[in-house]
């Protein structure tokens, strides 16, 4: 196998007495979908907030594309190509879609904060957003603004903007939570259609998915990875069933 | 497909929005721009007094609406700014350096390095506690102006010479300097337009919306909002500058927090983050302002509840009241 693009190694995070992260060690190979489960509160987002930059783990490493990053702080780590999307949808409202793309593609262009440049007429930027608004199909959106999408669509735009990065690896926090059947499956096919081409760290609820896309599955049950391989010895796992599958039936 | 690939054309099906124009601003500075021979042909002449110290303030407000309307960071401060560019002008002319071309570079100067120091500690935070620290920064000022014994300290610096340009004295004349200081309104407004605009102006705009979205896309948040800070404060700078030119009196009373107070209250009443609404709301407030106060000696009795009530009936501000009756439907 090829040196993986993530590794995380003994990673500790504590909320006072309470263990939100207990040593996890967890790797994604390049072009990799592994799956993260658990139920809820097993600290899940509380994992890719470390992952991302937004938290800082007690102890443990973390090593991106060699790097060790743990001191970075989230726009460095984005730089470097480490995309997220939110359990919460995260978009900019007032932007139209396009714009929030371009925004993305404006972070890696040469001069990303220039101050007199004309940022909305700007093909070297709309240019490669539109790559991205199209690969997620929302072409005909993409004058709409974000905070009139649906919330599958918000969905998509959110991975549209990962994509923009450039990214060596996207999490994605929940891309399916409260979106219908009929928008879910859309997502699903969207994230098919990405697989192979970026590593991904996919925390989702929704097993139908996590089952059909994974190449890998890690269990999270507080705070610790109780499982971890393939998705059928996943599956099979006695104790995967007991702590967690068991419940979903 | 790679995302790096290069521009594929869009689609006719999602054509891009018209461009803005600024369609509001330019009638208002045509209007503005006649003012002078509106006053030739009879009007009062107190009018260009009015709107030159109308249009001194825009200024001040059209920067602090960078900052708080584009950038949503709400400065209980800027009044500082305003005083620093009126001090340095006044302390510089009584000293004998009445030069604009000496003066401006200093006013600027200072106005960019107490933003880029207050703004590298109140950056760091947001809220209240952000509207508080730019208030005690902007009080710090305010006594320090007082204290200033050697140049008037509480009762203020008398002025008996306007700046030169270029040794020409430009300002002695009200015409000409009701055009000089429209010309730097016009050009502030074009300027703070283009920032917007640009792929700055933009970051700017998202944090406000979603800080956190912004900064795992790649952007230090707050280095964007440390400048856009330091250049609301040049510019606010330059109206202290006008202004102390106008009065020909500098005061500590110039930067105390109930001026901030007012430059906030300009900013909503106009309409928040539209640019054009900002001037729009400090010649609104400094007409009420005038035509109250000729009314009764104890106008703000009348002016305060105006206040409460306008902000509770005109959502978007007088712009966002012009937008309602169809005026200025441009974007």
């Amino acid at each position: 196998m090829t040196e993986p693009v993530l590794v995380l190694t003994g990673v500790q995070k504590a909320f006072g007495a309470l263990k939100v992260t207990d040593g996890v060690n967890l790797s994604v190979a390049p072009g990799e979908l592994h799956a993260l489960i658990g139920p809820n509160g097993a600290g899940k987002t509380t994992l890719v907030h470390q992952i991302s930059g937004m938290l800082r783990p007690d102890t443990g490493s973390i090593r991106f594309k060699g790097q060790d990053v743990i001191a970075l702080p989230p726009e460095k780590r984005a730089r470097a190509g480490l995309a997220r999307t939110f359990q919460i949808t995260s978009t900019i409202p007032s932007l139209s879609v396009l714009e929030n793309v371009a925004l993305g593609v404006q972070a890696r262009a040469s001069h990303p904060l220039a101050l007199f440049r004309n940022a909305a007429r700007d093909e070297s930027l709309n240019g490669p957003a539109w790559v991205a608004v199209e690969a997620v199909g929302l072409s005909d959106r993409a004058h709409v603004l974000a905070g009139r999408l649906s919330h599958g669509e918000k969905r998509a735009l959110e991975i549209a903007m990962a994509l923009t990065l450039e990214p060596a690896a996207i999490l994605l926090d929940e891309p399916l939570a409260g979106v219908g059947r009929e928008e879910g499956e859309r997502l699903i096919a969207l994230l098919r259609s990405l697989k192979g081409r970026y590593a991904m760290l996919l925390v989702e609820h929704d097993m139908e998915a996590v089952f059909a896309l994974a190449d890998t599955v890690s269990v999270l049950v507080y705070g610790r990875v109780i499982a971890s391989g393939d998705p059928a010895t996943v599956r099979a796992d006695p104790a995967v069933r007991e702590a967690y599958l068991g419940e979903e039936g | 497909m790679s995302i790096a690939s290069p521009s594929v054309p869009a689609p006719a099906a999602a054509a891009a929005p018209a461009k803005r124009r600024p369609v509001v601003a330019i009638v208002l500075f045509a209007l503005l721009a006649l003012l002078p021979v509106a006053v030739s042909l009879g009007l009062p002449s107190h009018w260009l007094t009015l709107v030159t110290r109308a249009m001194i303030f825009a200024i001040a407000a059209l920067s602090l609406d960078l900052i708080l309307g584009v950038g949503g960071l709400v400065s209980f401060g800027h009044a500082a700014f305003v005083g620093i560019g009126a001090y340095a002008t006044g302390i510089m002319i009584t000293e004998g350096r009445g030069e604009a071309l000496l003066i401006l570079p200093v006013v600027l100067g200072l106005c960019a390095l107490f933003a880029a120091v207050t703004g590298a500690v109140s950056l760091r935070t947001r809220g209240v506690t952000f509207i508080m620290i730019t208030l005690a920064f902007g009080q710090m000022v305010y006594f320090l102006a007082q204290a200033l014994s050697a140049y008037g300290g509480d009762d203020g610096l008398t002025l008996y010479e306007r700046s030169t340009v270029l040794g020409f004295d430009v300002f002695k004349n009200r015409i000409g300097f009701f055009y000089v200081v429209l010309g730097v309104l016009v050009a502030c407004y074009a300027v703070i337009s283009v920032i917007v605009a640009s792929r700055f102006g933009r970051v700017l705009r998202a944090a406000r919306e979603n800080a956190t979205r912004v900064a795992v896309t790649g952007f230090h948040v707050g280095r964007i909002r440390l400048v856009a800070y330091i250049i609301s404060g040049m510019i606010a700078g330059l109206s202290g500058f006008l202004l102390a030119n106008q009065t020909e009196f500098v005061s500590p009373a110039y930067m105390s927090w109930p001026r901030s107070g007012e430059l906030i209250f300009m900013v909503v009443l106009g309409g928040v983050g539209s640019l054009h609404g900002a001037i729009i709301g400090a010649l609104a407030f400094l007409f009420a302002e005038d035509v109250l106060s000729g009314l009764t000696e104890h106008w703000k009795v009348i002016f305060g509840p105006m206040i409460v009530l306008f902000v509770l009936f005109t959502r978007g501000g007088l712009v966002g009241l012009m937008r309602k009756l169809g005026v200025g439907r441009h974007d």
